[in-house]
């Protein structure tokens, strides 16, 4: 089996996010980075499959340089390489840049038969990286994985939450993967996982590295505007009419045609 | 906490300890300690985490820490729960013995399962009519050819049951009194090897305790550890190393208890302020801080000096086992008066604490039997 690869990302710490009320913005300042939590899942569950086949496992990330910790720490949690993607180039990318960079990033790294993703990042929400990803190198997808069957004859088969229950899917190699929280339990580092990290090399690959059309990166690949972020009012209760049904429809009817003008 | 100038490693220890004790342990403690069952998710996340090699040199796989590493993790590790660290302390217990006294092919053959964590070890020297005198060991080994054949009973055996590995203290000359103990390495499987009754205890109620059977029980004289008549040696060399591990169990036990009173000190509110702004209080906290540091002091000072390599250190081991079960079953005793009637209750970690506490001042020599070492080292020391 060919390299079995993971992205990640660097989230601020849900525990402890703030909106600055003023900018609505998040205020990142003295907020502990965490690797997101989706892709935890994803990290253990490229361990596990590395102790089945003996796969090489890289995990990948685009980000600032501080990033490099959340690397670290998936090396010490059993991953074997880290690769961090990071240039002044890259900021301000949309989900699509993002994707585009990564998957090119990802060519980089060697021959794959596995990409996981966690299902989305805990600050943006968006879900859309490790679809685009699968998107930008043609390859199959199969989104919120909860558990990888087997794989036989160049074909895994995997089990796919869906709201009314999952599918059992299959899907040729090199297939992406995004992974749901019911996929597996992340493992601690381990003690030798935290010293090989400490000494372990992150190869940086920048904007040079990759053979990419610089118009399709950060600011200027970003077709996505953000127009504005705020927090949402916190809904109001509900009024409950004690009234006979007719009444109570007619004072229903009356209340929604107010909220029109 | 006072600055012990822990190197690199220890500090990377105590952490990762850290995080598997609020992580994993302390979520399901209570259930534990309801249930008695044996906590094997646990084990296998210490196991994952490398904790089970930290004092095992590197050639067999471990990390090649010391005493002091032990006892750091035991630490960590007991703030959430004594009863699970149990599991994890006792595995070194019965794996001291090997270490100390196994020939490389003994060491070979077993520390790597153990540093790995796939197998636990177990050290049984305890019987029904032989606790704090040693030399009333019924449990016969009679030699016949090659190998050994163990007869008798050990009971009140921590891990009993679920470890792989045991080391067992038996009878190879009754003639010859101390001098005719031998230990053996006896690997669960063995024909003639079974286990009894396990114990329903007060406190450590997730680590097992049980009684281990030898009925005509065939072991090769290669598992003999040392040479035999060397049983007595091994078991109070190997307590000499351990004994700083039982210490740490009640130190993190205490400092558990600790943190969990002044958290609470400072939510509850009796008479219009946090009961923490009362000086009865705040008095009760300081001294259940400094007594708690002095055993931390006594502990650190006594595993350097093990792994420094001094020679005799029956003393200092017994000072800081005595030590820090003793403020164990004080620290925890006040921590439950200040929680008052709720820590009383079993909703509550406190008295679970306290339960898990008394067994510190028990185990591997009551404190009355601390007393007696450091006494006769006092008098040796002075008739020098």
């Amino acid at each position: 089996m060919n390299n079995i690869v993971v992205c990640i990302k660097q989230v601020p710490d849900t525990a402890d996010v703030k909106i600055n009320p003023e900018t609505n913005t998040l205020v990142r300042e003295g907020v502990k980075s965490i690797i997101n939590p989706f892709d935890m899942y994803a990290i253990e569950e490229a361990v596990r499959l590395k102790e089945k086949t003996g796969a090489k496992t890289i995990v990948i990330t685009m980000g600032p340089p501080q990033a490099e910790a959340a690397l670290k720490e998936a090396i010490s949690m059993g991953i074997d390489e880290a690769y961090l993607v990071s240039d002044r180039a890259f900021a301000g990318s949309d989900t699509l840049a993002t994707s585009y960079t990564l998957a090119n990033a990802i060519k980089k790294t060697g021959e794959f038969s596995v990409i996981l993703c966690g299902k989305q990042a805990s600050d943006g929400d968006t879900a859309q990286v490790g679809p685009g990803i699968s998107t930008h190198l043609d390859i199959p997808q199969v989104t919120y994985v909860k558990k990888i069957e087997e794989f036989k004859d160049n074909t895994a088969r995997v089990e796919r939450m869906t709201e009314e229950g999952f599918e059992i899917l299959e899907a040729p190699l090199p297939c992406l993967f995004t992974v749901v929280k019911e996929i597996n339990e992340p493992r601690l580092p381990s003690l030798k996982g935290i010293m090989r990290s400490k000494s372990a090399k992150i190869k940086l690959l920048n904007a040079q590295e990759l053979d990419i059309e610089a118009d399709r990166l950060g600011l200027k690949g970003s077709p996505t505007q953000v127009v504005k972020i705020f927090s949402p009012e916190r809904r109001k209760g509900g009024e409950i009419f004690n009234c006979a049904a007719e009444e109570a429809a007619e004072k229903l009817v009356n209340i929604l045609k107010d909220s029109l003008h | 906490m006072m600055d012990y100038l822990l190197n690199e490693q220890q500090i990377m220890i105590r952490d990762l300890c850290k995080q598997v004790a609020e992580e994993k342990i302390a979520p399901v403690a209570a259930e534990y300690d309801k249930t008695e069952e044996f906590p094997w998710p646990i084990v296998k996340a210490l196991a994952q985490a490398d904790l089970f090699g930290v004092s095992i040199p590197e050639e067999y796989g471990g990390l090649g820490g010391g005493v002091l590493e032990t006892c750091i993790a035991t630490e960590e590790l007991s703030k959430a729960c004594g009863g699970i660290t149990l599991c994890f302390a006792a595995s070194y217990l019965g794996l001291d013995p090997i270490l100390l006294f196994g020939t490389n092919e003994q060491k070979k053959k077993y520390l790597p399962d153990l540093a790995a964590g796939k197998k636990l070890a177990a050290f049984a020297v305890t019987e029904p009519a032989a606790g704090s005198d040693a030399s009333a060991i019924q449990t016969t080994a009679k030699k016949k050819g090659d190998h050994y054949i163990l007869n008798g009973t050990k009971h009140f055996i921590t891990n009993g049951g679920d470890a792989d590995i045991y080391v067992v203290i038996a009878m190879s000359d009754k003639t010859k009194g101390a001098r005719g103990a031998t230990a053996f390495i006896v690997e669960k499987g063995t024909k003639g090897f079974t286990f009894g009754k396990k114990e329903d205890k007060l406190g450590i109620r997730a680590s097992s305790t049980r009684e281990l059977i030898f009925t005509d029980c065939e072991v090769p004289k290669e598992n003999i550890l040392s040479r035999e008549g060397m049983g007595f040696i091994v078991t109070m060399k190997t307590f000499d190393v351990s004994r700083p591990g039982v210490a740490s169990q009640a130190l993190g036990i205490a400092a558990g208890a600790l943190e969990a009173a002044a958290k609470y000190s400072k939510e509850r509110v009796q008479f219009g302020k946090p009961i923490s702004s009362f000086q009865g209080i705040q008095w009760m906290l300081a001294d259940m801080a400094t007594e708690i540091e002095a055993a931390r002091a006594l502990i650190y000072s006594t595993a350097r000096m093990i792994d420094a390599g001094v020679k005799n250190v029956s003393k200092e081991s017994a000072m800081a086992k005595l030590f820090a079960s003793d403020v164990a079953m004080k620290v925890t005793t006040d921590a439950v008066q200040i929680f008052g009637g709720y820590g009383y209750m079993k909703e509550y970690p406190a008295e679970k604490r306290m339960r898990d506490a008394k067994i510190t001042q028990i185990y591997e020599g009551t404190n009355q039997i601390q007393r007696n070492i450091i006494a006769l080292q006092l008098i040796k020391e002075m008739a020098k």
